[in-house]
């Protein structure tokens, strides 16, 4: 999980959860597959079309406000998002998706466009567009969220260490 | 060195005699709750961790987004729940019992010094009552249920001063939509708010609930009142005080589509409207019913206007049925809801049709929030919203409440 690259798909700021998939979808079912074909349907409706395995998502500020539904995270990875790069991420999201183990990188990615390779170094914490010649430095992840992310999730978390492995100081 | 009241509720709970924000600790945790939009996959996550939990008596589990269930497919996760509370001893509020986080201050299941964690974004309502309330996801609520604990990072405070007294037309609701106005919705992520000034006194336990629940729209992680008196606030670290002088807060609207985007009422008078909303755990109390009825008693709402009412819960029903309330209401021209969520997420009970305009008391108006891409949300107080059915245009409720 160290080395994370894709295709990006560019969105801007406040993309909130019912962007990224409706409610009206999240309260009929719980198989992903199944809603990550109205993965941000409200925003770009073909989205779940184009998108492939392995593409990563990058975003402006507070991305995945809103709504604490996991679902989110999940369709994301249903979908086949490796990745979110995000200048910033509201607090909720961010969790989840760590909990879910799907990786998520804070960093202003300035310059990139839809379509541009992206290359993640998460424990080194740097961020490459090798088509524009561009590196960035992603804020590192605190500890505690780095060691559930890099065990795959909570889940894969306490079924290993029978507990949080995460207490002390950053 | 004095500790903010996120910092001294965490310290507690997690046997330290302090903590400062920034750091990580796990925390046993007073209140576990799940509604039916999020309790399934936390159902499902828990039984990849555990198959018991911890401390049933901490846990409650709420059928109130989608309540009663509207499809088939939804009735299979409520049944789910059913069955799983069923099975681990946990309390179940069924359909009609009312919102969740209005339920969990009404039964008292979360009090001053609690730390409450919801599977629901809102779950910082609690912080009304003076609980670090804070909303987190199914994993993390699975988590919990299996340990009864949960690891928090310790979150910086940001002060927030409220002095003075509303003038009569303003309300908490109104607060809330000027301070997500002043902070934008990232403006406290990570952070918890801590309300204090001159102004808390006068505000209801209602009033305060209205505050708290806005606090996530600004990004915060909790909204905290004071728990208990005598406490000294101003001494501890603060990352930002913010100030709001109540008397210079006006009724207003957040407009289409997002939260911070406020408009006094008055300035939004061209606005025709098709349907006027009451209700939600940010404005679905007894207290908001009366204002509602206060203002359109004797009259009927606008032709053309649909006002649907959702009372947070059965007591709150209760109250407004047994206090001539309800009459009023319904008498105006009211459609009475099942005490729950609503039309609030989109999935039933009044979805808008295209080109429809709602004026809501919820707490959010993201665009397709409550079902349809093309209908636009304006969020308002209870007060501004009455005015408006009865008006069929955004009203500034000033006049009906001199």
């Amino acid at each position: 999980m160290n080395r994370i690259s894709g295709k990006i798909h560019l969105f801007g700021d406040n993309v909130n959860t019912d962007y990224i998939i409706a409610g009206k979808y999240k309260f009929k079912t719980l198989d992903m597959d199944e809603l990550a074909r109205h993965v941000f349907e409200s925003i770009d409706p073909e989205f779940s079309s184009r998108v492939q395995t392995g593409d990563i998502v990058v975003a402006g500020s507070n991305f995945g406000c809103g709504s604490s539904r996991e679902q989110a995270p999940l369709v994301l990875t249903a979908a086949g998002i490796s990745a979110v790069v995000a200048r910033s991420f509201a607090r909720i999201f961010f969790r989840n998706a760590i909990n879910t183990g799907l990786a998520v990188v804070e960093c202003d990615v300035t310059g990139a466009r839809t379509g541009d390779r992206l290359i993640i170094d998460l424990a080194g914490g740097q961020v490459e567009l090798p088509d524009r010649g561009l590196q960035f430095e992603a804020v590192s992840l605190p500890p505690a969220m780095m060691q559930i992310l890099s065990d795959g999730g909570l889940i894969p978390h306490l079924q290993q260490h029978g507990t949080f492995r995460v207490g002390g100081n950053p | 060195m004095t500790m903010t009241r996120a910092e001294r509720i965490l310290a507690a709970h997690s046997n330290r005699d302090q903590v400062r924000a920034g750091e990580i600790v796990v925390a046993d945790v007073d209140l576990i709750m799940a509604q039916d939009g999020t309790a399934p996959l936390a159902i499902r996550s828990f039984s990849s961790i555990s198959d018991r939990v911890a401390y049933p008596e901490r846990v409650a589990f709420v059928i109130d987004h989608n309540a009663p269930s509207p499809a088939e497919s939804v009735s299979v996760l409520h049944q789910q729940m059913r069955e799983f509370c069923s099975r681990h001893g946990i309390r179940l509020f069924s359909e009609g019992e009312g919102v969740c986080h209005q339920l969990m201050v009404e039964h008292g299941l979360v009090g001053p010094g609690d730390l409450a964690i919801g599977a629901d974004s809102h779950s910082c309502t609690y912080g009304a009552v003076g609980a670090f309330g804070t909303g987190v996801g199914s994993t993390d609520l699975a988590a919990a249920m299996a340990t009864g604990q949960l690891w928090f990072r310790v979150p910086p405070s940001i002060r927030v001063i409220l002095s003075g007294r509303l003038h009569p037309a303003a309300s908490a609701k109104d607060i809330a939509l000027h301070l997500v106005s002043q902070l934008g919705p990232d403006g406290a992520t990570y952070s918890a708010l801590e309300f204090d000034g001159d102004g808390v006194g006068g505000l209801s336990l209602d009033e305060r609930m209205t505050i708290s629940n806005m606090a996530v729209e600004c990004g915060a992680k909790a909204g905290l009142f004071a728990g208990e008196l005598g406490e000294d606030p101003g001494s501890a670290k603060y990352e930002e005080t913010v100030e709001i002088a109540l008397d210079r807060v006006t009724p207003g609207c957040s407009v289409p589509h997002a939260v911070e985007n406020f408009t006094p009422a008055s300035d939004l008078g061209d606005i025709l409207i098709d349907v006027a909303f009451i209700g939600t755990c940010t404005n679905g109390r007894y207290s908001d019913l009366e204002t509602a009825a206060r203002i359109l008693a004797g009259n009927t709402i606008s032709p053309g206007v649909r006002l649907l009412i959702a009372p947070a819960s059965k007591s709150v029903l209760k109250q407004a049925a047994e206090s001539g309330v309800l009459s009023t209401l319904l008498d105006a021209g009211a459609c009475l809801l099942t005490p729950g969520c609503g039309p609030c997420v989109g999935t039933h009970a009044g979805i808008p049709a295209a080109g429809e305009v709602v004026i809501s008391t919820a707490n959010r108006n993201f665009q397709g929030r409550m079902g349809n891409d093309d209908a636009d949300i304006y969020l308002a107080s209870p007060a501004t919203v009455a005015a408006s059915a009865l008006t069929g245009h955004i009203t500034d409720p000033g006049r009906y409440l001199a």
